[in-house]
């Protein structure tokens, strides 16, 4: 290192350390003015949700941009089940929480054994298998609507909860046998093997060895069931139509079919609709991390 | 079904021989545990048989009849909708990937507020598509809708009726897709990057690579295969978007921002023309195919070091 380079890298230090305070305020500045942007674009949408159902019937759309008389009355009717649209709500409730729970469970279930016997009972193929499952995302969900509807008719599954949850179920367990594929190579294969040596059969080895040691990559995929459950509308909308067996994105959609709907008492539905996944994500966000960074693939 | 129940002696057993003419999908394991193997796979392969397979093999002889696509093309929407579809794709998927990867190099600053307003930011994508896609739709409605009254109040501006022009319309499916999914992208990005090993970064500032060099000749780099196995992967999964059309839209003005699944959807269940409609989504599958080929080589080559 020659000493003019040196003499120069002093004077460039004391030359930053002058104007340092001046820079880390612009570096603050543009970060706050992009957490501005960001804070604006995130939750405009979120905010048009609150005002329309703090809104009264007749403010909806007479260009307010905060309620003129906020009132929680869509709420009380969403609640009471005061509307004819809404009169099973919380029958609908219910029925969008056993069908997310169930598409969690059989995804955890079917997906958890699948990869077991891929990744640890040394199928000498078992790669194939796992392409054969990722092959699934070739043909898009939406486009397997029609002959999914015809089929379950043929099952006579018409109407019913099991059709929602066997169809999403399909879709979401490709997801899990891959991100537990991934996430099992980190289990060293020697447990196993000494767990074999003591006497225990492969159900053992799953249930009391495999199952507690996925357990991130678990809550990962389970949350990601949940939300992809509680996400969709085109099957939920297809294959149930009785209000008995509708769930609430169903009912929600159907305050489209007029042009004079109460959109107060909608958003208000929306609103509870949105609880549980949020409270859900937030509730598990640490794992979803573990989850993502596994596969970094989910939807 | 344990050993006991094989007559045959070992070495007539097919996985004894080593190579057969087919996939010997249960080699190298015996007895009971070739009986466990079968029994744990078993849900699998039947869901898969019976809501994979099935749809499938019906689908495609559903849409098997070669005058269905000439009827397909002659239809007086369908382009377009084969042009909003790419639209939607070209331009959405690849600007949300990118705004995704640019924002996911703020998030990773550690900083405390800035690690909340991550939380913030991942609202859009926790928060059910349909709320938010209706939310975004009568935010838009024209007059009366949040952003005109908006727009008036504080600008004086008299907004346009977003959903009466196509590119208007056509704007506000992309801009709607790019809120709902962007913050998911950019957390798998956030994860990527937090991922790399500080020393390198150390290391290079070592070599002179700072600022604007580092991104170019360390991160880019780097990342450069999650970000195209992420865009592959968000690409197969919006041809089929349906939820965004349906609702921020609606087709509208005049059934002219329909994409593929929507319009399908219509043909079949509006029209009661479902082989129509099965056709018109089956013209992706050239596309779809080699994409997949694609994501597959790219997995398999990387074993995933996401």
């Amino acid at each position: 290192m020659s000493a003019t380079t040196a003499v120069r890298r002093v004077g460039h230090r004391l030359h930053s350390r002058l104007h340092y305070r001046v820079r880390r305020y612009a570096v603050e500045g543009v970060c706050l003015l992009v957490g501005l942007a960001i804070v604006i674009w995130s939750l405009t949408p979120i905010y048009n949700m609150w005002l329309i159902a703090l809104s009264l019937h007749g403010d909806i759309f007479s260009g307010e941009l905060w309620p003129s008389n906020p009132s929680l009355e869509s709420f009380r009717v969403v609640i009471y089940e005061d509307f004819w649209y809404l009169a099973r709500f919380w029958h609908q409730f219910g029925n969008s929480f056993y069908v997310g729970l169930m598409v969690t469970f059989l995804t955890l279930f079917i997906g958890s054994l699948a990869s077991f016997t891929v990744g640890r009972m040394r199928l000498r193929n078992g790669w194939i298998l796992t392409n054969a499952a990722l092959m699934t995302y070739v043909i898009p969900a939406s486009f397997l609507a029609i002959p999914i509807y015809r089929i379950m008719q043929i099952y006579g599954l018409g109407d019913h909860l099991a059709s929602v949850i066997l169809a999403l179920t399909t879709f979401a367990t490709p997801y899990a046998i891959f991100i537990f594929s991934q996430y099992g190579k980190s289990i060293p294969m020697e447990l196993d093997e000494s767990a074999r040596i003591d006497g225990a059969n492969p159900w053992q080895i799953y249930f009391r060895i495999y199952l507690p040691l996925m357990s991130p990559a678990l809550v990962a995929v389970g949350t990601y069931a949940l939300l992809l459950a509680w996400n969709e509308y085109l099957y939920n909308f297809l294959l149930l139509s009785s209000p008995a067996s509708m769930t609430v994105a169903v009912a929600l959609a159907q305050f489209l079919n007029s042009d004079e709907s109460p959109w107060n008492y909608m958003m208000a539905t929306a609103i509870i609709y949105a609880l549980p996944p949020i409270i859900l994500y937030y509730g598990f966000r640490r794992h979803m991390a573990a989850g993502l960074t596994m596969g970094g693939v989910k939807g | 079904m344990s050993s006991t129940t094989q007559p045959l002696p070992h070495y007539v057993r097919p996985f004894a021989s080593g190579r057969t003419w087919y996939p010997n999908w249960f080699g190298g394991l015996h007895g009971s545990e070739r009986s466990w193997a079968i029994a744990f796979f078993l849900p699998y392969a039947a869901v898969f048989l019976a809501f994979i397979v099935y749809p499938v093999v019906y689908g495609i002889w559903l849409g098997s009849d070669p005058e269905l696509y000439a009827e397909l093309f002659v239809q007086p929407r369908y382009l377009t909708t084969v042009v909003n579809t790419l639209l939607l794709v070209g331009v959405g998927v690849n600007v949300k990937m990118f705004l995704a990867f640019l924002l996911s190099g703020f998030f990773v600053i550690p900083n405390r507020w800035i690690k909340a307003l991550l939380v913030l930011y991942m609202l859009p994508w926790a928060l059910p598509a349909l709320p938010a896609f209706l939310s975004l739709h009568w935010m838009l409605i024209g007059y009366g809708g949040f952003l005109n009254s908006a727009l008036e109040t504080w600008f004086d501006i008299d907004g346009p009726i977003w959903f009466n022009s196509y590119p208007l319309a056509m704007g506000a499916n992309i801009l709607a897709y790019i809120w709902k999914w962007m913050p998911f992208w950019t957390l798998v990005f956030v994860a990527g990057r937090m991922a790399i090993p500080q020393e390198i970064y150390e290391a290079a500032a070592v070599d002179g690579a700072t600022g604007i060099r580092r991104f170019t000749y360390v991160t880019f780099p780097l990342l450069a295969n999650l970000y195209l196995i992420c865009t592959l992967l968000s690409t197969l999964w919006t041809v089929g978007d349906f939820t965004t059309a349906y609702f921020v839209s609606s087709g509208a003005p005049a059934l002219q921002t329909e994409t593929l699944a929507t319009f399908g959807f219509r043909m079949a269940f509006d029209q009661g023309y479902p082989r129509l409609g099965i056709a018109a989504v089956m013209v992706t599958l050239p596309l779809l195919i080699p994409l997949t080929i694609l994501l597959m080589r790219r997995v398999q080559a990387t074993e995933v070091q996401l």
